[in-house]
């Protein structure tokens, strides 16, 4: 008997009856509390902030499209959107994974401390900007800006990225599959090691995605910028 | 922060529901922008030999049959074509500007929103819902529409600095975002004849494209100017009688999601005002790439 797992419990909110309130009450207070580690978002036509701030290991299934910051300050829940996302997707989350299934809107995985973020579909402007050590693998391409000032953590892009890609990189590190319309100050392409293809590998793995590691770049920074030169040239 | 919204029908039997479709997209957007609310629709034209004019008298109470028969006794006929509390459409089939100069002169409390064949404006301070109500928004006919709900940041809360802006004939915008060389803009177009009414950084775009589209720019052409004229940050959505046109700026940090099927081009400032269309789960949805310039035809 000791092999028997408790049957997980599923809670099924339909938000054209339960207001979000409602749901993200239940997800803070009582999932945890009453045994349910399933549940299934119905109809969360476009709202903000659902799932945000989670704190247990639950699954939340949402079945359509969300407006900003879903899964914000995620820690240990797993939150899958089967749709596309507004700004700000998983935006600081701490731990867990957020899977947005179609195209994630501006800002996606900003300044996130840890966990996974996989965007299956496009990732737009800014993506994993200011990022603190999450990884985040886009299936698609990335907008411009994306990873400006990434300090930490891991981005892997399986398509193309847009202007001034890795910004002021810090000592987070950027793996494109396809080509960069432009790097940012200070970022620069750098020889792939074992480790990176490892590194790379194992995403994709975590990702569902099943592209070859060897077809990747590595971008990181020059970190030209980490010491102020008074007497370089100024042109401000 | 502000909210547009966007709606082409693309069947002839849509027509009469563009209003009916497009109020609870207007709603939607009332968390992005409760302090105003604008609408341009464009109708089917009135004829070649005519002009149609939207008034507008704010909390003044202003007989406008009255008004339109003192216009008709001097100018020739002027048509009424709708009257609602404060708002009006006038057909005329004299010299607009004329019409135009003859109103501010004998009724300077009526301000007069749009010139065209299509165009009728709506616009007014207040909760969107309250305004749609007021206005009958939903049974507005017509091709396509442009829409706002304003959060006012740089200027006054006023009718007046409420979108959607017009210039010229049947030309409209709406903006979400800020720009940050508006008076420079104005510096330029004001020698040139151009006359403002606001101090809203929007309106001093509106008369740019409006200036280029008169001196032979295509919309699209006068867009790509803007590029490098217009500073700030910006989605701008826009009408003209035959077209509808989206484009935001270099670092597109105001949102925009477009809906296309077969029957629709519908656009909002956020995906929750376009839950509610028919068929919206087999639309294609995208969102406007930083200055790509997206446009639909009638």
């Amino acid at each position: 008997m000791a092999n028997l797992k408790p049957v997980p419990s599923t809670r099924e909110f339909d938000l054209t009856r339960e207001s979000l309130r409602a749901l993200n009450l239940f997800l803070h207070r009582q999932a945890a509390a009453e045994g349910v580690s399933q549940i299934r978002v119905h109809h969360p036509d476009g709202a903000h902030s659902i799932a945000c701030g989670l704190d247990a290991d639950l699954d939340v299934q949402i079945h359509g499209h969300v407006g900003y910051y879903v899964a914000g300050m995620n820690k240990h829940a797993s939150v899958t959107v089967h749709g596309n996302a507004g700004p700000g997707a998983a935006e600081n989350m701490m731990s867990g994974r957020v899977h947005v299934k179609g195209f994630a809107s501006m800002a996606a995985g900003a300044s996130a401390h840890g966990g996974l973020l996989v965007i299956d579909g496009d990732a737009s402007l800014r993506c994993g900007i200011s990022l603190k050590g999450a990884d985040i693998v886009v299936g698609g391409s990335v907008g411009s800006f994306s990873a400006f000032m990434a300090q930490a953590g891991r981005i892997v892009i399986c398509g193309d990225a847009g202007d001034a890609l890795g910004d002021s990189l810090y000592e987070a590190v950027i793996y494109v599959r396809g080509a960069v319309r432009s790097l940012g100050a200070d970022a620069r392409f750098e020889a792939m090691g074992d480790r990176d293809r490892a590194a790379v590998g194992s995403l994709l793995v975590a990702a569902g995605q099943s592209h070859d590691p060897n077809e990747f770049k590595r971008i990181a920074s020059a970190k030209s910028l980490y010491h102020w030169h008074a007497d370089a040239d100024q042109e401000y | 922060m502000c909210g547009i919204v966007g709606l082409l029908v693309k069947k002839a039997e849509l027509r009469d529901q563009l209003g009916a479709m497009m109020v609870p997209m207007l709603v939607g957007m009332t968390e992005r922008g409760p302090d105003s609310a604008g609408l341009a629709v464009y109708t089917a034209p009135v004829s070649d030999r005519q002009c149609k004019l939207s008034l507008y008298s704010g909390e003044h109470a202003v007989d406008f049959r009255r008004l339109f028969q003192d216009l008709s006794a001097e100018h020739g006929a002027a048509h009424e074509l709708a009257v609602e509390g404060n708002h009006a459409v006038l057909v005329t089939e004299s010299d607009p500007d004329e019409v135009t100069e003859w109103i501010l002169r004998h009724a300077p409390e009526v301000a007069v929103l749009s010139v065209g064949r299509s165009i009728d404006l709506y616009k007014e301070v207040g909760a969107p819902a309250d305004i749609a109500r007021r206005y009958r928004f939903d049974a507005l006919k017509g091709t396509h529409l442009v829409a706002h709900t304003r959060m006012a940041t740089e200027s006054a809360v006023t009718p007046a600095h409420a979108h959607p802006f017009t210039a010229g004939r049947d030309f409209c915008l709406v903006h979400n975002g800020s720009l940050s060389n508006p008076h420079l803009v104005r510096k330029h177009l004001e020698p040139l004849g151009i006359e403002f009414e606001t101090d809203n950084d929007t309106e001093a775009a509106c008369r740019f494209f409006e200036w280029r589209l008169r001196e032979g720019d295509a919309l699209e052409t006068a867009v790509e100017r803007g590029f490098s004229v217009l500073d700030g940050f910006y989605t701008f959505l826009m009408g003209t009688d035959q077209e509808l046109l989206i484009v935001r700026d270099a670092f597109a940090c105001k949102p925009a999601v477009v809906a296309e099927s077969d029957d629709y081009v519908a656009i909002a400032s956020e995906f929750r005002s376009l839950a509610h269309l028919p068929d919206i789960a087999h639309a294609s949805l995208f969102e406007p790439k930083p200055e790509e310039i997206y446009t639909w035809r009638i």
